[in-house]
């Protein structure tokens, strides 16, 4: 059931809904601290970054796509991640009425940035479930080298 | 008398484990798309695998749930999180001409693809007209 009367996706309404949506995300964790960066959570796909002692875990939420045809870059400590999802509506001339088109389609683009102790030549990527796993192995802290003086 | 028909169940230690944050749910982006045999539901369920999908017909009141059960290791520490909740819900009502007893569901790369068709007698007809 939709949760209030003015969910009807017409065109009128469709951006309150699309607001509605981006705030239902957004407020729907009470509670919990908000991230200051946290502000824009519409976007697709949604990203959560967690670090580990070895490890940057990078877990994006794209799901319906071919895993194949998404491009991980890394460059300069920028992670980058690509794609396209294909739009689910059919051709025009079928005889198809479309009551709700809340999911996003076409190109997207992600760029996070990397600590400067990640290590670019160590990324793993895994596509699953929906779920792009990325993980960036971090360099193990540099021992302080002494220099012997002559 | 109200309809009940599991697809799917949600494992119970997925329920005992979470904590009291688990009646809080994002939810889900859905297209729906209706033809002239049915209507197509497509949702996006990132992270939920078939096993914790959970979807429940009750009368006229289509349920789609799921929990992400994305593996995360233990010691993760959480940098930046723009998905917070890892449970979808959502509910539709099912407007009388449709045959939820005939309801075809496929989850593939966390996209639901449900498939609802329309009662035999509900389906457009043509009717012919005689002249004199």
């Amino acid at each position: 059931m939709y949760e209030s009367l003015f969910s009807f996706p017409s065109a009128f309404t469709g951006d309150f809904q699309r607001l509605r949506h981006e705030l239902d995300d957004l407020f729907g964790a009470v509670g919990m601290s908000t991230g200051i960066r946290s502000v824009a959570p519409g976007s697709f796909p949604a990203i959560n970054v967690g670090k580990l002692p070895q490890s940057m875990e990078i877990y994006a939420f794209a799901p319906g796509i071919d895993a194949s045809s998404i491009e991980v870059t890394v460059d300069r400590g920028v992670l980058t991640l690509a794609g396209e999802r294909a739009p689910a509506l059919p051709a025009s001339d079928a005889k198809v009425n479309v009551y709700s088109r809340e999911r996003a389609s076409g190109r997207f683009r992600r760029a996070i940035s990397l600590p400067d102790d990640a290590d670019p030549s160590k990324v793993q990527a895994s596509y699953r479930d929906g779920v792009l796993h990325i993980s960036v192995a971090r360099r193990d802290a540099p021992v302080p080298t002494r220099i012997a003086i002559q | 008398m109200s309809k009940e028909q599991e697809l799917s169940t949600t494992p119970s230690t997925a329920q005992a484990a979470a904590p009291a944050s688990d009646t809080r749910y994002v939810v889900p982006r859905v297209d729906v798309l209706e033809d002239e045999s049915g209507i197509t539901l497509l949702a996006d369920l990132p992270g939920v695998p078939k096993e914790s999908l959970e979807l429940k017909v009750e009368g006229d009141t289509l349920l789609v749930e799921g929990v992400v059960a994305t593996p995360m290791p233990q010691q993760l520490q959480s940098v930046y999180a723009e998905v917070r909740v890892p449970r979808y819900r959502r509910a539709f009502t099912l407007s009388r001409e449709l045959d939820a007893g005939r309801i075809e569901a496929n989850l593939k790369d966390g996209v639901l693809n449900l498939r609802i068709p329309k009662q035999e007698h509900a389906r457009p007809r043509r009717i012919e007209v005689r002249a004199g």
